[in-house]
């Protein structure tokens, strides 16, 4: 089982009823109104269901390998393009190396492979303190936030 | 040049002490080889055939004395005592020892260097003009536009694992393409619009390796500000459509291709005007805070010193030759640029010693105003020499095997480390440059041969450019073997903007001893067939390729 963590440690898994994007395209109207999660695959990019972003309690978002990087622009579509405001999860190959850059894309949590440890995965949410880009926890880049 | 504050220095800290603690839980066994590898890969080490490679990025080809002094501190500490000019102006070591490269990496911080992202499926260090900063016919100098770039691409959340690696070259003279753009990922050629504006007319999809490809317009003009949001637009639009099922059909060149080059930039257009007029807009206020780290180094007021040097000129043909091919001229008057080949006979093209590197950022120190720069070709340039100097100079680069008088000619190879050094090699290059190198060493036959570009890699990743060479020779593999297939007619650019060409493959490949004879063969040939003052490139684009190939392994029955 992977370990869930957000940026503070590790925490509790809320039940949600979860479906794949292709169950939710067939039973859109069925399911509308339930508190879901929505599964989806890196090769699903955000356009094909950023604009039902909001039916969901919670967008998991899988990197079948670590060395995949879609779900980095996907993530940051869903909050940046389609204002995608409740949970969004990184499952999958997820390992301490990358949850820097996924806090960064828009995750809020992350279910961290089981062989990962997750002290050194917390530690790693603060590997940079004044990244050079802009991302979804601050719209300005350095250079808006550079004191000189 | 770019001088770290506060912020780029913490970055850098923080990267090297990232490292060191992947490093420790590698070595614990806490992390499996597999995932290991990017994170190695994005701090520049490969394993190599004898050992890891550790390439460190000089970011557009900018160095200090300082920083070079302490490449010579890696090279006698951790090496063996020398160092290799990469064609992305990078510079490589081959001997480190794995458990020693975090801290190398935190020796190279202290004097602002590091091996970020100069391997691996992200953005690469990008490159310019060599003569960036110094030559008249520039419409501003690339250099800051390079340095914003390398910031913005520098530990990108969201560009750290794309299909593949990407590359960005920045030209700013008017009519040239002295970085090769047409050949790269995202090519930028710095303009000015008809108000007197700068910007820029941006390629995409151009690259090397297997399945070479010219880049092609994507944007006429795009306004100076709009850079970084345009890149990020691009890029974006890359790593979710661009392939991830097969490694050599994930370049963005194949995407380009695939989707055509309106579809793309359709794509591209969606995106960038949602980012555009958002907070990831360029302010003057950065452009400025950049630009006031390039500004000129403290130029004397001085006049040309043409009737000194003609009387130099006039009693040494030695140093009359050095000036006419290794030295340019300058905005500055009274100054000059000057070029150090690292191509020597009986060394690697662009390997240097320690004792070289150190002896040149003593020169940059005494000539240069401290600054250096290291080139796609892999030689090194001192770019504000007084033209008072220079007889002084060249005199000390002599001494240090550095004054050969071949910028530009046949023996000015650029050459990968090939079999001898990398693992994905087919067949060595290096010997193929020196046996080339021996066989062509008479000055006045180089000379009277003019400009060629031969370039040679030794496998079809194409470090060594092979299809951009006006004689490109690659190194294959048959059965275990090593032989070398021959193109003509490749160009990368330089002094014509359009000329940029890919080489045909001339025939069969040949063995290695038979490479100096059939360099000869094609050269005679040339020289045959020219016409006054006659290029190769230009005789060769005039007879065609098959009239070559006939000269080469005769005329069929």
């Amino acid at each position: 089982m992977a370990n869930l963590i957000n940026t503070q440690g590790p925490v509790q898994d809320t039940e949600l009823k979860s479906v794949t994007l292709e169950q939710w395209q067939e039973e859109k109207d069925a399911l509308t109104g339930q508190s879901l999660e929505l599964t989806v695959s890196s090769e699903q990019t955000a356009d094909l269901f950023g604009e039902d972003a909001d039916n969901f309690a919670r967008i998991s978002i899988d990197f079948p390998k670590f060395a995949d990087g879609r779900g980095y622009s996907a993530a940051r579509l869903l909050r940046e393009k389609y204002g995608y405001k409740a949970e969004l999860r990184a499952v999958g190959d997820v390992l301490i190396d990358q949850v820097f850059f996924m806090k960064r894309c828009g995750f809020d949590t992350y279910a961290l492979r089981e062989d990962q440890i997750v002290e050194d995965a917390i530690a790693a949410f603060s590997t940079f303190t004044n990244p050079y880009q802009n991302d979804v926890n601050d719209q300005r880049p350095l250079f808006r936030r550079r004191l000189s | 040049m770019y001088v770290y504050d506060q912020y780029d220095q913490q970055l850098l800290n923080e990267r090297v002490a990232q490292f060191k603690g992947q490093m420790e839980r590698y070595l614990d066994g806490k992390i499996s080889e597999e995932e290991f590898l990017p994170l190695r890969l994005q701090n520049g080490i490969y394993v190599q055939r004898y050992a890891p490679m550790l390439r460190v990025a000089v970011p557009y080809g900018a160095l200090n004395s300082a920083q070079v002094r302490k490449l010579a501190y890696v090279a006698r500490t951790y090496d063996k005592g020398y160092a290799h000019i990469s064609t992305r102006q990078n510079v490589q070591f081959n001997w480190p020892e794995l458990e020693q490269c975090p801290q190398i990496l935190a020796d190279l911080a202290e004097v602002q260097m590091h091996a970020v992202q100069t391997s691996g499926n992200c953005i690469r260090n990008t490159t310019t003009d060599e003569y960036a900063g110094v030559i008249a016919e520039e419409i501003v100098d690339p250099r800051p536009y390079c340095e914003i770039i390398r910031q913005w691409s520098t530990f990108h959340p969201e560009f750290a694992f794309l299909p593949r690696k990407f590359k960005i070259a920045v030209n700013a003279v008017p009519g040239q393409d002295r970085a090769a753009i047409t050949m790269h990922d995202i090519g930028i050629n710095i303009v000015k619009n008809d108000a007197g504006e700068i910007g820029y007319r941006v390629l995409v999809g151009g690259g090397l390796g297997r399945t070479p490809i010219l880049g092609e317009e994507i944007c006429a003009f795009l306004p100076e500000e709009d850079l970084l949001t345009y890149l990020d637009a691009t890029i974006r639009v890359y790593n979710q459509f661009g392939r991830r099922d097969n490694k050599y059909k994930a370049r963005i060149k194949i995407l380009v291709k695939a989707l055509g080059i309106d579809r793309m930039r359709e794509l591209v257009d969606a995106e960038f005007n949602r980012l555009k007029d958002g907070e990831g807009k360029l302010t003057q206020a950065e452009l400025e805070r950049v630009k006031q780290h390039f500004v000129d180094p403290a130029y004397k007021t001085l006049t040309d010193a043409t009737a000194e040097l003609e009387v130099a000129r006039n009693e040494n043909k030695a140093f009359s030759r050095w000036m006419e091919r290794n030295v340019r001229s300058h905005k500055k008057p009274g100054y000059a640029v000057v070029t150090l080949t690292l191509k020597q006979i009986g060394t690697p093209p662009g390997d240097i010693t320690a004792e070289q590197l150190d002896q040149v950022a003593d020169l940059a120190d005494e000539y240069s105003f401290g600054e250096l720069r290291s080139t796609h070709n892999q030689n090194l340039v001192l770019a504000d020499v007084e033209q008072t100097d220079l007889f002084g100079l060249w005199q000390k680069l002599k001494d240090l095997g550095m004054a050969t008088p071949t910028l530009g000619l046949l023996t000015d190879m650029i050459c990968c480390p090939g079999g001898d050094f990398c693992a994905l090699a087919n067949a060595k290059s290096i010997p193929v440059a020196e046996a080339i190198q021996a066989r062509f060493e008479d000055l006045d036959y180089l000379w009277d041969l003019g400009e060629i570009d031969l370039n040679i890699s030794g496998c079809m990743n194409a470090c060594g450019h092979h299809h951009v060479g006006n004689i490109g020779v690659l190194g294959v593999d048959k059965k275990g073997e090593e032989f070398y297939q021959v193109s003509l007619g490749g160009n990368s650019g330089g002094n014509d903007a359009d000329g940029s060409s890919l080489g045909k493959i001339l025939g069969p490949s040949f063995a290695r001893e038979a490479m100096p004879d059939v360099i000869a063969k094609i050269l005679d040939f040339y020289v045959d067939q020219r016409n006054d003052g006659e290029s190769f490139l230009e005789v060769y684009r005039r007879v065609g390729h098959t009239p070559f190939k006939e000269a080469v392994y005769g005329k069929p029955d």
